[in-house]
């Protein structure tokens, strides 16, 4: 039987009294698109720093493609194949879009310590291509530092695409952009993924996008799973809508 | 009253009142000889300011007096900031774009010595004024570098000469930590146990220079219990050090032998606090009354306004022994005037001095006697002049303490 | 023996008490405000000088002595305040350290005007009415004064511990000073915190200075003695932390009281060992907690590196053609002022090689000029050695430390970075200070001049504009390539850089080695230049002067620090030689410097010139 991409077992992490999550189990396969929702505060991007290596984990397993990385440096996860994109957009704001994107793309190639041949000549073309299908073209050439907040997702998503994951964590990905946009985006991720089998974990805050592009779902609350399954079937389990009815997110008609 | 613009403006009028007073000799199209002079005056300020009052002074009397063979002297003036890379910059300036004829100045030991060293490389004469490092005229000293005042060995010897009559056996000793502290340390313990088998070192402290953690090292000496104490910190780590130590009761039943502080610079400040019966070398300015020095005190009271510092008596004679070089030969060729150096003899305030041929450092000595306050402030009694000539190794240490043969 | 180990202990918390009055302005400051105030010295200094005149003036007795010192501490309160509105208020969003130079040229002002209030001899202050003598304790004599001192200490800090506890001013203090971007969210006049803060600060400055009047004399050299010694406790205690800095306070005066005992020469180095085994073992200080993350792009995110536009390559050509065409026409001196600014060229490219594309500040980097510069100078006396060796060694030495105690710094992040290189070049002066037997001391080296082919003064200057703008191209060069790239990632969002498979430690340590390594070329000419070597050279004013012509020209453009080294090179050298005030002129420039251009002299070029042809190059 082949392992899934990424298996997670039993992951746990407190914060000095906070349990931030409790023991989290989750699996996504090759393609797949799996949305881990929640109220703020509930522990999704902890799941995610615990599954790249950013936090380590108080106790379970993080397996990519049943190898072990639990606790391996986030260079070392992203080096087996996982890529991310952040709640805040962290890019390089001295850089324009395109170099961004080389800079990611000369890592995968281990060509970053590079000490002559001036950066803005290599793999200019593959980061272009890239761009091209993130719809970034007419972006390029301008520094990220002075990006919209919307645009500067994409770049993300760009330089986390750019070392052709296994697998790809998005924590609000649409955040800041406007619902037409935001719909497109998703539409995008979802084919880039299932084109080329990328297992994507994603969370998000509006439910048009998870329930419109999740395959599954998976709910937390307070860092324990309490729903998980099929969309239809989590927006109608009652406990759902109860932990989100206290939010006053809309889980949409049902 | 510190301005360079200032010294100029006095420069200027002392040079027209030299011509105006010998017309005859002074010749203003005859091309003036010009002395570089480089110095911290930035970092030294309460040394270096009288200093170069004094040097104004005796300049402008040279020029009054028709200035030398008909031509008269200026000098440029140059701050090094306490940098000895800045000193070496400015030397290459002085000689170079402003064509000094001689270079001369220096307060600290490192500064004097790259320009010392400077000097030797490019062949022009350097007459270092101040600085009291041993190095300078001994172990790097060159042919080019000529020294007036005392040195650390020397005034050590002074010292020594009065440690060793007393009863005391155990000694501390107590130096900022720098080559002038360690030097002086170093020469006082070799030279006092030479004279006084008997003698045992119990304690040493090295406060760092400018930082001195007074309390503590007064008690760390303490603790040691001396009979007896070698000082060499000066200026504001004294001041500490001596203020510390009195409330402490070191100074109580301990003689204390110490270097420098009987100058008017190091005295003055301290006050009615000025420690009393210390072993000092210094410079007993009011006291002083050989028709030399009561001319040059009262030239410089008149010219200035206020007392002379020690600091004073070194810039008025390094112009003095300059312009008795230079009347010795005839125009500024350095070989000449290097060989117009060696052994040059002449007459200063503090009585008659020679530029030593075997290492060209001067026989100035210094005054050598103790502390005492008068009218609320610290000056030396039962002192003499200790001449220089009489604290300088024998002639066959010196040859082998100086490697440069010339 | 016991009794004696006593009183050295009250010796220490007497020092410990001084120590922690200064510190304590100085943490609070930066805590609010983040800026590295060289001025607190001079502030310092000022309070000394102003209690000696009021002290002096006002009638004797208690009322006069403790009024005169009260009042030095306001008064240099408002001094502080001064300083803030009218200079420092200005360039709060300029980017980060900016300030430092501010407050330097504060310092440079401040020396020469005390010389022409006060006068050049040290004054000497009355001691305090009442606290004249000394106790017996166990049979040994200490001053009731330094008893008196060993109770301030603790009772600023109680007071201070108060105010920022129990009032609303000082909450808004605290929160400030863990997160400055929320205070101005919850709409406090910022303006007004901060001056207060300032104000504050510069209080127990001068009430520090003011109170070691009993104790010490008032001179100008007290401005430089503490500011140092006074970072080193506010950094071993943990930036913005008030318990820090009096635990280092105490650390500090304790280890001194005992150390002398032990080792009496090790005055010199003392703090900063301290400094540095706390910085290792403690990155952010005994109780600091890390910074909060860089303030993203204050004033703004950098801009780009982009190809230089045509017209900056043709003055950059024009400049070059100049450099090589001109000199022949030069006289000797003007040759050797060339020599010395293509020297700091490469020196302050270094720095800027970290301290901007890498975000990495050094307050040491002169260590790796002065290595490269003592390699040089030992291979040139101990094995008499041809130059060429020497200048091929010197950074090739100077690289070597670059690795070790980059090792060690790298790891660390800001002010605390910046602090533990000085800790590390602090280290190194001591030992080319005190090692005589191989070093000389300080009365350094001697001798090191160029051989026969290039002791011309036109071939020498040639040699070093070759090998020194060679090496600073090459740097140049680096910064455009996929390194450059890597480093500037690392910096400008750490997360990123590391989910993008950047090792961080990796690339900023072999930044700060070719950093090292470039200093080390600088260094080694200038030794040649110079014909000796002293431990001035890796000194702090030699870290610091590269600070100031990075600073002056630019963080944020490749040829900031070339400009910056030219002009400050430049400015000191002409002022030096022709003002008498050459420290007043040229403070009074870096503050006009400052204020007018707070993007640096390059920065401003650039920013000149996008106003009228759109984004350009650096
Ligand atoms: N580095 C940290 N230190 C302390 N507590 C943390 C840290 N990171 C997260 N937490 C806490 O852990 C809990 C989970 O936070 P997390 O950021 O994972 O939630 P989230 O589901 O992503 O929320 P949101 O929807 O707001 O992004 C919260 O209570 C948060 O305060
Ligand atoms: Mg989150």
């Amino acid at each position: 039987m082949v392992p899934p991409v990424l298996e997670v077992e039993g992951l746990a992490k407190a914060f000095g009294g906070v349990q931030a999550l409790a023991g989290v189990s989750l699996r996504v396969a090759a393609g797949e698109m799996l949305a881990l929702i929640g109220p703020n505060g509930s522990g999704k991007s902890t799941c995610f720093n615990l599954i790249n290596g950013q936090l380590r984990p108080d106790a379970g397993r993080v397996r990519l493609a049943g190898r072990d990385i639990t606790g391996l440096p986030p260079r070392r996860a992203w080096r087996l194949g996982v890529g991310r994109t952040f709640q805040l957009t962290a890019t390089f704001g001295s850089m324009t879009v395109r170099e961004n994107v080389q800079v990611a793309l000369l890592s995968h190639r281990r060509r970053l310590h590079g000490l002559w041949r001036p950066l803005p000549g290599q793999a200019r073309d593959a980061a272009m291509a890239l761009l091209a299908r993130l719809g970034l073209e007419e972006q390029a050439e301008r520094p990220c530092g002075i990006l919209a907040y919307g645009d500067l997702k994409r770049v993300e998503l760009a330089m986390a695409l750019a070392h052709e994951p296994r697998l790809l964590l998005m924590d609000e990905p649409t955040a800041g952009m406007a619902p037409p946009e935001r719909a497109a985006l998703m539409a995008l991720a979802a084919a880039i993924a299932r084109e080329r089998g990328i297992a994507v974990l994603f969370t998000e805050h509006d439910m048009d996008v998870v329930f419109g592009h999740a395959d599954r779902v998976l709910v937390l609350e307070r860092g324990r799973v309490i729903a998980e399954g099929a969309p239809a079937a989590v927006r109608a389990d009652p406990r759902v809508r109860e932990v989100y009815l206290g939010t006053g997110a809309v889980l949409g008609a049902g | 009253m510190t301005g360079r613009a200032i010294a100029r403006r006095h420069l200027l009028a002392g040079a027209g009142l030299g011509a105006f007073a010998a017309p005859a000799i002074l010749r203003a199209q005859e091309e003036a000889i010009r002395i570089g002079e480089i110095n911290s005056y930035t970092t030294q300020p309460a040394f270096l300011i009288p200093y170069r009052n004094a040097w104004i002074l005796a300049q402008e009397q040279v020029n009054a007096a028709g200035g030398i063979n008909g031509r008269r002297i200026e000098t440029l003036f140059r701050d090094d900031a306490g940098r000895p890379e800045d000193a070496v910059r400015l030397a290459g300036e002085l000689l170079r774009s402003e064509r000094v004829h001689l270079l001369a100045g220096g307060f600290l030991s490192h500064v004097g010595l790259a320009v010392a060293d400077f000097a030797n490389q490019h062949r022009r004469l350097y007459v270092a004024s101040e600085p009291l490092s041993d190095a300078l005229v001994w172990s790097r000293g060159n042919r080019y570098t000529f020294r007036l005042r005392a040195s650390t060995y020397m005034q050590s010897a002074m010292l020594v000469e009065e440690a060793a009559k007393l009863p005391a056996r155990r000694w501390a000793t107590v130096a900022p930590n720098y080559e002038y502290g360690q030097s002086a340390v170093r020469w006082f313990k070799e030279l006092l146990q030479r004279a006084r088998p008997d003698v045992r070192f119990v304690a040493e402290q090295f406060p760092a220079l400018g930082r001195i953690d007074a309390g503590a090292t007064v008690q760390a000496l303490a603790a040691a219990n001396p009979e007896a104490i070698f000082n060499v910190t000066f200026a504001a780590d004294l001041t500490n050090f001596v203020r510390q130590g009195a409330t402490r009761g070191l100074f109580e039943r301990r003689q204390v032998v110490s270097l420098l502080t009987g100058e008017p610079e190091y005295l003055e400040p301290l006050g009615d606090e000025a420690p009393e019966n210390w072993i000092v070398t210094g410079y007993p300015w009011e006291q002083i009354d050989t028709p030399e020095h009561s001319a040059f005190r009262e030239a410089y009271q008149r010219r200035w306004n206020t007392n002379p510092y020690l600091g004073s008596v070194v810039g008025y004679e390094t112009v003095n022994a300059i312009a008795t070089m230079l009347r010795r030969v005839n125009g500024t060729e350095t070989e000449a005037m290097v060989e117009a150096m060696r052994g040059l003899r002449f007459q200063s305030v503090f009585g008659p001095v020679e530029f030593r041929a075997i290492d060209h450092q001067s026989t100035m000595g210094a005054y050598v006697g103790r502390t005492v306050l008068r009218d609320g402030r610290g000056t030396m009694a039962d002192w003499r002049y200790a001449d220089g000539a009489n604290y300088l190794p024998p002639d066959e240490v010196v040859r082998q303490l100086r490697p440069a043969a010339t | 023996m016991a009794e004696n180990l006593l009183l050295q202990a009250l010796s220490g918390l007497a020092s410990a008490s001084s120590l922690f009055l200064v510190a304590a302005g100085l943490t609070v400051i930066f805590g609010v405000t983040r800026i590295v105030n060289f001025a607190h010295g001079s502030l310092y200094m000022l309070g000394a000088y102003l209690a000696w005149t009021l002290v002096t003036a006002l009638p004797r007795g208690p009322l006069g002595f403790w009024g005169g010192v009260l009042g030095a501490a306001l008064l240099v309160g408002l001094i502080g305040v001064l300083v803030e509105v009218l200079l420092l208020r200005r360039i709060y969003r300029a980017p980060e350290l900016f300030q430092l130079l501010a407050t330097f040229g504060v310092v440079l002002i401040v020396q020469d005007l005390a010389l022409l209030v006060w006068g050049p001899q040290d004054l000497l202050g009355p001691r305090a009415p009442g606290l004249r003598g000394s106790v017996e304790i166990l049979g040994l004599r200490f001053p009731l004064y330094d008893l008196f001192l060993i109770a301030v200490g603790p009772a600023v800090l109680g007071l201070l511990l108060l105010l920022f506890h129990r009032t609303r001013w000082g909450t808004l203090v605290r929160a400030a000073t863990q997160d400055r971007e929320m205070v101005g969210a919850l709409g406090v006049n910022q303006r007004l915190l901060f001056t207060s803060v300032f104000f504050l600060g510069a209080c127990l400055a001068g009430l520090g200075g003011a109170l070691q009047l009993p104790r010490e004399s008032v001179n100008l050299h007290m401005d430089l003695a503490i500011i140092v010694e006074a970072f080193v406790v506010v950094v071993v205690g943990g930036l913005g932390s008030l318990v820090g800095a009096f635990l280092a306070a105490l650390l500090i005066g304790e280890l001194h009281a005992f150390g002398i005992l032990v080792f009496p020469r090790i005055t010199l180095v003392l703090v900063f060992l301290v400094m540095a085994v706390v910085l290792v073992l403690r990155p952010h200080g005994l109780l600091g907690r890390p910074p909060e993350a860089p303030p993203a792009g204050a004033g703004g995110a950098e801009p780009p590196l982009r190809p230089a536009p045509p017209a900056l390559r043709r003055l950059g050509a024009a400049a070059l053609a100049a450099a090589v065409l001109l000199p022949p026409f030069a006289d000797a001196y003007a040759l050797s002022v060339l020599t010395e600014m293509a020297i700091f060229v490469l020196f302050a490219a270094s720095l800027h090689f970290i301290m901007g594309p890498g975000g990495m500040a050094s307050f040491g980097h002169a260590a790796y000029f002065g290595l490269g510069a003592y390699a040089a100078a030992l291979l040139a006396k101990w094995a008499a050695a041809p130059m060429a060796a020497g200048l091929l060694l010197a950074p090739f030495a100077a690289g070597l430390f670059g690795l070790l105690f980059g090792w060690f710094c790298v790891r660390l992040s800001g002010v605390y970075a910046a602090m533990l290189t000085l800790a590390f070049a602090q280290i190194a002066w001591s030992v080319a200070f005190q090692w005589v037997e191989v070093t000389g001391g300080d009365n350094g080296i001697l001798g090191v001049w160029p051989d026969a082919w290039a002791a011309d003064p036109l071939a020498y200057y040639y040699l070093t504009l070759a090998f020194c703008l060679g090496a600073t191209l090459l740097l140049r060069r680096v910064l455009h390539a996929p390194f450059g790239y890597a480093l500037r990632a690392q910096r400008d969002s750490p997360l990123r850089a590391e989910a993008l498979g950047v090792d961080a430690f990796q690339v900023r340590w072999l930044a700060f080695s070719l950093a090292a390594l470039a200093a080390g070329i600088a260094g080694g000419f200038f030794a040649y230049a110079k014909g000796s070597v002293f431990p001035t050279a890796l000194s702090i004013p030699r870290s610091v002067d590269a600070l100031l012509m990075v600073l002056l020209g630019g963080v944020r453009t490749l040829s900031g620090p070339i400009v910056g080294a030219i002009a400050f090179t430049g400015l000191q050298e002409q002022l030096m030689r022709l003002v008498e005030l050459w420290r007043l002129a040229l403070g009074a420039v870096i503050v006009a410097l400052v204020l007018f251009f707070p993007q640096g002299l390059a920065g401003a070029a650039r920013a000149a010139y996008e106003r009228r042809h759109g984004p350009a190059g650096a």
